[in-house]
């Protein structure tokens, strides 16, 4: 997992290493600066000449800017390394999405991705950060001050025998037990907001059914639970202050008992004071340096999570790759199923397409036709291989689609999503995603064979209008003409409407397959509708059912073969046959 | 809520600009938590008082047991020395036993204080949220009422826990220290003051520059937020138009303005530490070589003890050395009080948008009248009743000669001239009037925002209007107790919310005291239980995430079931039907007839189907209702209807 994160640190590694070098260098003076100033105190007490005594002052000045300079470097380089690690792992993120085929993008839902492209990557980035600046200082600290103990302090550094394993010991003992209550904590905490945001979601349900008081009740409930929980991991975590402070006490009052025996009774040979004052300040010094170790590994830990999700997305295997030799031309729009299979996951118990076959000549208007979830989209989603399919095959302009470059079978084949969208942007913006180097003629000219251009003309800015996050500024009927606009753009050869004239009027529906028949006559044209009326002059309509292909024919002849068909028409015209 | 991660690039509110520290809200935060915890406040107070105190103490102690081993350890003699440095060592043991059991008493009590305020602040929010009117949830983003319940409840927690005892410990502590400066000596003092004051400015104007960038590194942070949702979002789009590079290719710069931004923000608030700390060390440095100085040059020293020994003294140093010592104690805990008090800004900003909403006013229901069961005996008289019976009765007391009068609940809603709108500038309905008799099925149709939606939210008084202009059964809704009014009326919406919990859990969330038989039969009406059956486990299957698990037209189709078992006498189908496909609707259809079956049924629907065989259509445009009659009578009209529903015309 590291090692993964790491290959995103690239040009970043320079200001990393620099980072850690000057933390060292940090250490080293702040490690030294206690000793100078013992030196400073001992020459103020000898009552030395005044001109010693700015000498060391200076040298101790000094001493505090290299210092400060050592941190103000290496803090720049750290925000410098660890942003730019974040912007690494951002990019290889984004970049690793969009190499994702349908089936990959079905397994992570939006949300999840926008965190782990946020809220994950900057616990990742702090956490880098304490990493380089504090998990090198706290380790190097310790020893320094260690080693500078037993050097100054002789047999009084012997008190860290004892402080040293009673603080690993506590704060291991503190770290262990809480780290897992942390974590059951947080889940259910996270449940807990999850059921706050559902309870907010669905306000006017409960409301409408006067259930605020029944809602009061169940939250209390489980926020009482939480509460307990969340009480016994802070007391555990609570108990690294009295543990800290004992060890701090002991270690003086040691180094004070002992260390004044030591002195007297050796006459200041064998330990004098300013060594005791030097323990002192190193016994500070070692714990907390301790103190830090066990906060940057509870850090860790924590943000250990957000690093697994990370390399989740970064592990997910694309399913589809382009072939060895890709095909990267195509022929013409004839699409050809031969005996498909196809389901979403391997494990799926049903397929979500059954044995289908068809035959659909070049410049061909097809329909299609049946309820909700019985493949119909899925079916026309492996014309583009969107997905692969599971058994059988699929050529279009008499190849395989397994055979071609991605990028040629998609430019050729387009289709219009049922959950079409439209992204912030002006409508030109939009449109130009069908084709980047279209002139503004070809764009009015989708747009009219679209029935686009006439709404479009009346907005006050035209083509240049802006479209909001989600195409909220356009009607339903508005948008679905836009997005198939866009689909005509890139002069597709194959153009699939996935249910997507469901909001344009009967008229305008009718008006934009008239200019398809007219203007477009080569391009073979599929069509998933779910009235009647926006298939009935196919040439050919296929119906559906439970993944299967039912019945296929022109209007007249399903009318009379197939039950499904002739009672949706049923449906659909009652009313109108009392005209 | 990652406890250790406060403040990071990725928390919502990191160290924002230096707010103003806003008074009334600390002194309501410690007013609550004293209401909370009458008991074990003052004693937590108590104990961090003590602790404080204490940790300011033993500095002294330490430099005489120092001086005093000075004195003797030319001697030799341990024997003598330990009666003068035991005693006092042994003080200064009691002194740290008891400070360890005050720390500890402290940190375990705050540990429970802490949650447990916690835990009353979220409920009492969360009661409060039930009580807020509708028009609190549609005029507030659902992001931001979130939010009050993650951030904001935990910069508190960050508060209480850290930021407000540690700023009462170390002013104590500076306080303490600061009256032993001056017992030492009042120019050096002076000299140590003019430090600190240095080290505010210098931290001041590097915090500044660090607020500035964090500032822009949030808004960048969204900005990149706000791209990656649409993108992940539309991630199907982009692969069907091939658009992967130049998708790279924005978020790539959408990137580096964020890498830029949080590099400056960071490095900002890294320079911080260090520079502040050696400022800490030359101020030493600085006290140091004064203190040698003025020792040498014999000047008078002027402090709060030679004051009390009436006038000036002499500087020696047993003065100086002491003093160095509390220089250091004393930097950095200025430095520690800075540092919290910015948090302490920040967290109280966060406590005022909680109270905001805690003081936002609660949804008024001043309805007296009451839905009671009731049997009807053969005269007709209305007799109330403990026991279901099945049939309910309005219970209308009346202020003005206390008698009580009932009303057999039927159905039966008028609207006389109604006039409305969210806000007081616009009105979105215009002269509605409507009569539905019990029974009736009354439907509306027009565009998205014409004010269909409207109707249905003054009937359940989502929204209240003036007195008298809706009448149910002839009582004047206003007089309604509300839970009442809505118990009485089905709710079906185009949004069906379920919540986490079994299907049949969710369908008993129409009526809580419903069997399981009741439930099916519900069910089996919505025509439902099909599907049902075939789900995992049948009506014991979980659902989560707003049933994430089923399609929207099964999510409809349970809603349906939901609304049902409450068995009201009028319903509300808001585009209830609208994600179900036409072949599944006809199926449904004949449950759904079943279902509003001698129920005064409102129904908005986009499609015409669902609505052909009302009673009455009305047609709303703008807000006024521009045509109505039944499909037949419309039809022949030739007008807006019509034109409809001949698709010449396009809804939404």
């Amino acid at each position: 997992m590291i090692k993964k994160l790491a290959g995103s640190i690239r040009e970043f590694k320079l200001p990393t290493i620099i980072t850690i070098l000057f933390m060292v260098g940090e250490v080293v003076i702040e490690c030294l600066i206690p000793f100078i100033t013992a030196n400073l105190v001992n020459r103020i007490k000898a009552g030395d000449d005044i001109k010693n005594v700015i000498v060391t002052g200076v040298i101790l000045v000094i001493m505090a800017i290299l210092s400060l300079t050592c941190g103000g470097v290496a803090g720049y380089t750290s925000a410098k390394a660890s942003a730019g690690f974040a912007r690494n792992l951002r990019h290889d993120i984004f970049s690793r999405i969009q190499t994702y085929s349908f089936t990959n993008i079905d397994k992570f839902s939006t949300s999840s991705l926008v965190t782990r492209l946020t809220t994950d990557i900057s616990n990742t980035q702090m956490a880098y950060m304490m990493v380089i600046r504090t998990a090198v200082r706290s380790p190097l600290m310790f020893i320094f001050a260690i080693i500078m103990a037993f050097i100054m302090g002789g047999s009084l550094a012997m008190t860290f025998v004892v402080v040293v394993p009673v603080l690993v010991f506590g704060l291991l003992m503190i770290s262990r037990h809480a780290m897992p209550a942390f974590r059951r904590v947080f889940k259910k905490y996270d449940k807990l907001n999850e059921s706050i945001e559902e309870n907010v979601r669905a306000m006017r349900v409960v409301k409408g059914f006067s259930r605020e008081d029944h809602e009061k009740e169940k939250f209390s409930r489980a926020a009482d639970d939480i509460c307990g929980d969340f009480t016994k991991a802070e007391r555990i975590v609570a108990f690294n202050t009295p543990i800290m402070q004992f060890c701090m006490y002991f270690n003086m009052v040691f180094v004070l008992i002992v260390g004044s025996k030591l002195t007297i009774e050796h006459m200041g040979q064998v330990i004098d004071i300013g060594q005791i004052s030097a323990m002192l300040t190193y016994g500070m010094q070692i714990l907390m340096s301790l103190m830090m170790v066990s906060m940057i590994y509870v850090m860790l830990t924590m943000s250990s999570e957000s690093m697994k999700r990370i390399c989740q997305v970064l592990d997910e295997v694309p399913t589809l790759h382009n072939p060895e030799n890709p095909v990267t031309s195509v022929a013409d729009g004839s699409v050809s199923f031969t005996d498909v299979d196809f389901k979403y996951f391997e494990k799926a118990e049903r397929n979500a397409l059954d044995n289908i076959n068809i035959n659909i000549k070049s410049g061909m208007t097809v329909g299609i036709i049946g309820g909700t979830g019985v493949g119909k989209s899925s079916l026309v989603q492996l014309i583009l291989r969107l997905y692969d399919v599971s058994a059988g095959s699929i050529k279009v302009g008499g190849v395989d689609v397994r055979d071609y470059d991605i990028e040629t079978l998609r430019s050729s084949v387009a289709m219009v999503l049922q959950k079409n969208l439209l992204f912030s942007g002006t409508i030109k913006e939009n449109l130009r995603w069908g084709n980047e180097n279209a002139t503004d003629e070809e764009i009015i000219e989708a747009c009219k064979l679209a029935q686009a251009h006439d709404f479009i003309k009346t907005f006050p800015e035209g083509y240049d209008t802006y479209i909001e996050q989600g195409g909220t500024n356009v009607s339903g009927g508005q948008k679905q003409r836009l997005c198939i606009a866009r689909a005509l753009l890139k002069k597709p050869k194959i153009l699939i409407l996935d249910d997507s004239t469901s909001a344009v009027d009967t008229k305008t529906d009718a008006l934009i397959r008239r200019g398809f028949k007219e203007y477009i006559p080569e391009t073979t044209k599929i069509i998933i509708a779910q009235r009647i009326s926006s298939v009935e002059d196919a040439d050919l309509i296929i119906v559906m059912d439970g993944g299967r292909i039912t019945h296929s024919g022109t209007h007249e002849e399903l009318l009379k073969s197939s039950d499904i068909y002739s009672e949706i028409h049923q449906q659909q015209t009652k009313g109108g046959d009392e005209e | 809520m990652k406890q250790p991660m406060n403040g990071g690039p990725g928390g919502k509110r990191p160290m924002g600009p230096p707010r103003k520290m806003n008074f009334g809200t600390l002194k309501r935060v410690i007013k609550l938590l004293f209401s909370y915890y009458p008991v074990l406040m003052p004693l937590t107070l108590l104990c961090i008082i003590f602790s404080a105190g204490v940790s300011a103490i033993p500095a002294i102690f330490q430099q005489q047991i120092i001086a005093d081993i000075e004195i003797w350890y030319k001697t030799g003699d341990w024997e003598a020395a330990s009666k003068v440095i035991i005693p006092k060592v042994l003080i200064l043991v009691g002194i740290y036993v008891i400070a360890i059991i005050a720390i500890t008493l402290q940190t375990q009590l705050m540990a429970y204080i802490t949650q447990g305020f916690l835990n009353k602040l979220r409920c009492a929010m969360f009661e409060k949220m039930q009580n807020l009117p509708i028009k609190y949830f549609d005029t507030h983003k659902h992001g931001d009422i979130m939010s009050h319940y993650t951030n904001d409840i935990d910069t508190i927690r960050q508060l209480i826990s850290q930021a407000l005892p540690s700023v009462l410990q170390t002013s104590i502590i500076v306080v303490v220290v600061m009256c032993i400066m001056l017992s030492f000596s009042f120019w050096m003092t002076l000299i140590v003051l003019l430090g600190v004051v240095l080290m505010f400015t210098v931290s001041k104007t590097i915090g500044g520059g660090s607020a500035k960038y964090f500032v822009r590194q949030q808004k960048a942070l969204g900005k990149t937020e706000g791209f990656v949702q649409e993108m992940m979002n539309g991630q199907k789009v982009v692969k069907v138009f091939c658009h992967e590079e130049k998708c790279k290719a924005d978020f790539d710069t959408i990137n580096d303005q964020l890498f830029e931004d949080s590099f400056r923000a960071n490095a900002y608030a890294n320079c911080l530490g260090p520079i502040v700390m050696n400022i800490g060390n030359i101020l030493y440095v600085v006290i140091a070589t004064v203190g040698g100085i003025l020792l040498l040059s014999n000047v008078p020293n002027l402090s709060f003890r030679t004051l009390l020994a009436g006038g000036f003294g002499i500087l020696t140093i047993d003065i100086v050395i002491p003093f160095l010592n509390m220089t250091k104690q004393f930097t950095s805990n200025v430095n520690q009080f800075s540092q919290q008090i910015n948090h302490v800004a920040m967290a109280l900003a966060g406590a005022e948008r909680i109270f905001e909403m805690m003081d936002t006013e609660k949804e008024e229901d001043k309805g007296y009248v009451t839905l009671v069961n009731c049997t009807v005996d053969e005269n007709g008289n209305i007799h109330e009743s403990d026991t279901h019976t099945g049939t309910w009765a309005w219970k209308h007391p009346h202020t003005a000669d206390g008698s009580v009068t009932y009303t057999l609940l039927r159905g039966h809603v008028v609207l006389d001239d109604v006039d409305f709108g969210y806000t007081e500038d616009k009105t979105v309905l215009h002269n509605i009037t409507l009569y539905a008799e019990p029974g009736q099925k009354v439907a509306f149709v027009g565009a998205t925002g014409a004010g269909k939606t409207t109707i249905t939210n003054l009937i359940n008084r989502f929204y209240d209007i003036a007195d008298g202009k809706i009448r149910y059964d002839g009582i004047n809704i206003n007089k309604i107790k509300k839970s009442d009014l809505r118990r009485s009326l089905g709710l079906v919406l185009q949004e069906t919310n379920l919540f986490t919990g079994t299907v049949m859990d969710n369908i008993r969330y129409g009526n809580l005291g419903a069997t399981d038989e009741e439930c099916i039969k519900a069910a089996l009406l919505a025509g439902a239980d099909d599907f049902i059956r075939r789900l995992p486990e049948g009506y014991n299957t979980v659902l989560s995430g707003n049933g994430a698990n089923l399609s929207q037209g099964q999510r409809q189709l349970i809603s349906i079931a939901r609304a049902a078992v409450a068995d009201p006498p009028v319903m509300i189908l808001d585009e209830a039907t609208s994600s179900i496909d036409t072949r599944t609707e006809a199926i449904v259809s004949k449950g759904m007839d079943a279902l509003m079956h001698g129920r005064t049924v409102f129904v908005i629907a986009h499609r015409l189907s669902t609505v052909r065989n009302s009673d009455v259509i009305m047609v709303l445009d703008h807000g006024h209702i521009i045509e109505r009659g039944s499909h037949d009578d419309l039809i022949a009209q030739k007008g807006k209807y019509y034109q409809l529903y001949t698709g010449a015309f396009e809804l939404e």
